[in-house]
């Protein structure tokens, strides 16, 4: 398969990969933690701060009110890259984190009862696990986990089977694994969950890497992702939700920018996005998202897809001619990310011998402790791929990971 | 091929490989005093430590199940070999001394009882795999403090 874009050509976007790592060309293939960023967001970032830096929703002046549309025309970017069908229904959080928190906060003890169930999967991040069992613990909500089967795929008849006592009030599951690759079937999950009267969430920090999200085609009631593993700044999520569960939400955090009038007997909240972003927002991270996103439509969703395709099954290829390797996943539908094991080299081990070679790849239990222990492991390494990853840099990762295979044999 | 490696045997030393690959200690005591578990919760190493004590309260002998790195298992390994006979009160010194080669590569308060450790001074390179070494000797003194749960966070 030829790659339908010019990899070359897009790796000069990025200024950091002309960095040599002790003598040896950059091989970074740990996008899936956090992405590498290209001119365009470092520079939007750098020219607001020089030229017209200012808190925003509050200033009376020129500066603020640049900074104020350019914050908020990065709402505008987010409602058109998800298909929302309203700007409003964006709020801007911390990161993926902060979205999940603020659902499990506001829509969990806001709207959810005590007595009725989440359900989340076992191939979680621990975000995506950790503040439903907060909201278990304070508030009655019972934590349901959908299994997954051996190939990494969501058992889907167990999940059905989970909704069926009608107690599910939210369903809150990844779009896709960072450990496994897996791409969930999020059409379907959502028909079986609204089937029996339970809201859906997708954990999208992967996905929307991946491929283009239609929030309105997937019909799902909440969607966030973060910021920097899109090619943005840290520091920036998204959360979007639909509006009449938004308006019915209760706010998470309070503080200034949430309100429409304080006294000390009473406040009352400002509509929605806003009701939900207390305080001084990342301002310049927003102005850098909008970057990342007009960089990432200009390359186009298909082109990144079937370069993903690519990369994923060359590596497929490459490393499962590896002797002694094993590589968790076989999902039908899957993206670039590839966890294995070597059985003579701890993760660990592996990935500090790659280091060396200037491959930068992630090893330990990617803040998935219970999806680990599902698959009898403590920790796998994992590389995972980005617009300006190349088949020769998979390569190279194979060849090196013979090489640490026979170094620890 | 392996040769090309050359840059990273400060760390995987021979005696590294050889008793990360080969663990004389790594069993569980049948016959033991104390026992404690160890957990990375960064990276999610754990080592598991039972200590059996002599008459004059020195460890009379130590074993040990790991899952984790040949750094964490070698280290346990010849921690295991290190403390033998050692009082508690020795053992503690020991491990302050380590922590120290461990974190920068020098050991002027090592004795020559401890030279077997030396090959771990290479980890002092690898800030992120420092805890890898150390981490079973906190479950070590874990068990020598009768505390059932440590960490080298």
């Amino acid at each position: 398969m030829t790659i339908p874009f010019d990899v070359a050509r897009i790796r000069e976007d990025f200024p950091i990969l002309r960095q040599t790592i002790r003598g040896k060309p950059l091989v970074y293939l740990d996008s899936g933690a956090s992405a590498q960023k290209p001119r365009v967001v470092i520079d939007a970032m750098v020219n607001a701060m020089e030229t017209q830096y200012a808190n925003i929703h509050r200033g009376l002046h020129w500066m603020s009110e640049r900074t104020t549309d350019a914050y908020e025309a990065t709402r505008d970017a987010v409602a058109a890259l998800m298909n929302a069908s309203d700007r409003a229904e964006i709020i801007f959080t911390g990161n993926s984190t902060g979205a999940m928190n603020l659902v499990a906060h506001s829509y969990g003890r806001g709207v959810l009862k005590p007595g009725q169930a989440v359900v989340i999967s076992a191939m979680e991040h621990h975000s995506n696990i950790v503040p439903w069992q907060m909201l278990r613990d304070s508030h009655g909500i019972e934590l349901r986990v959908a299994p997954i089967t051996d190939a990494g795929e969501l058992d889907m008849a167990a999940f059905e089977a989970l909704l069926q006592d009608g107690k599910v009030g939210l369903v809150s599951i990844t779009h896709m694994s960072n450990v496994l690759g897996t791409v969930t079937p999020a059409e379907r999950i959502v028909q079986i969950a609204h089937a029996h009267g339970a809201k859906v969430m997708f954990d999208g920090s992967q996905a929307i890497v991946h491929r283009r999200i239609d929030v309105q085609a997937l019909g799902c009631d909440f969607y966030c992702w973060t910021g920097h593993k899109l090619y943005g700044p840290t520091g920036i999520g998204v959360l979007w939700g639909r509006r009449e569960l938004l308006e019915e939400m209760p706010p998470f955090m309070g503080g200034g920018d949430m309100i429409s009038s304080v006294t000390y007997e009473k406040s009352t909240w400002a509509q929605v996005p806003h009701k939900f972003e207390a305080g001084t927002p990342a301002i310049l991270e927003g102005i850098g998202l909008k970057a990342a996103i007009d960089y990432v439509q200009s390359i186009g969703y298909d082109a990144m897809a079937a370069h993903e395709a690519a990369l994923t099954d060359h590596a497929i290829a490459r490393l499962s001619a590896i002797e002694g390797i094993r590589i968790y996943g076989r999902a039908q539908d899957r993206g670039g990310v590839i966890s294995f094991t070597l059985d003579k080299a701890h993760a660990h081990d592996v990935a500090t011998l790659l280091d060396r070679q200037g491959i930068a790849v992630r090893a330990g239990h990617h803040c998935a402790e219970p999806l680990m222990r599902r698959l009898g492991l403590d920790s796998t390494a994992r590389a995972s791929f980005g617009v300006y990853t190349t088949l020769e840099e998979i390569d190279v990762l194979a060849d090196t990971l013979n090489r640490v295979r026979e170094f620890f044999t | 091929m392996a040769e090309a490696f050359d840059d990273v045997r400060d760390l995987y030393q021979e005696v590294i490989l050889d008793h990360g690959r080969h663990p004389r200690h790594a069993q569980r005591l049948e016959d033991f005093d104390s026992t404690a578990k160890g957990d990375n919760p960064m990276c999610g190493d754990r080592v598991q430590v039972w200590v059996k004590f002599s008459p004059d309260t020195t460890i009379a002998a130590t074993g040990f199940e790991a899952r984790g790195c040949a750094i964490s298992v070698a280290s346990a390994d010849l921690m295991a070999e290190t403390v033998q006979g050692r009082s508690k009160a020795d053992t503690k010194a020991m491990f302050e001394a380590f922590r120290e080669m461990a974190r920068t590569g020098v050991c002027p308060a090592c004795d020559a009882a401890m030279e077997r450790l030396a090959p771990l001074s290479g980890v002092h390179e690898y800030p992120s795999r420092v805890k890898c070494a150390t981490l079973p000797w906190h479950a070590l003194i874990a068990a020598l403090d009768g505390t059932k749960e440590t960490s080298s966070e």
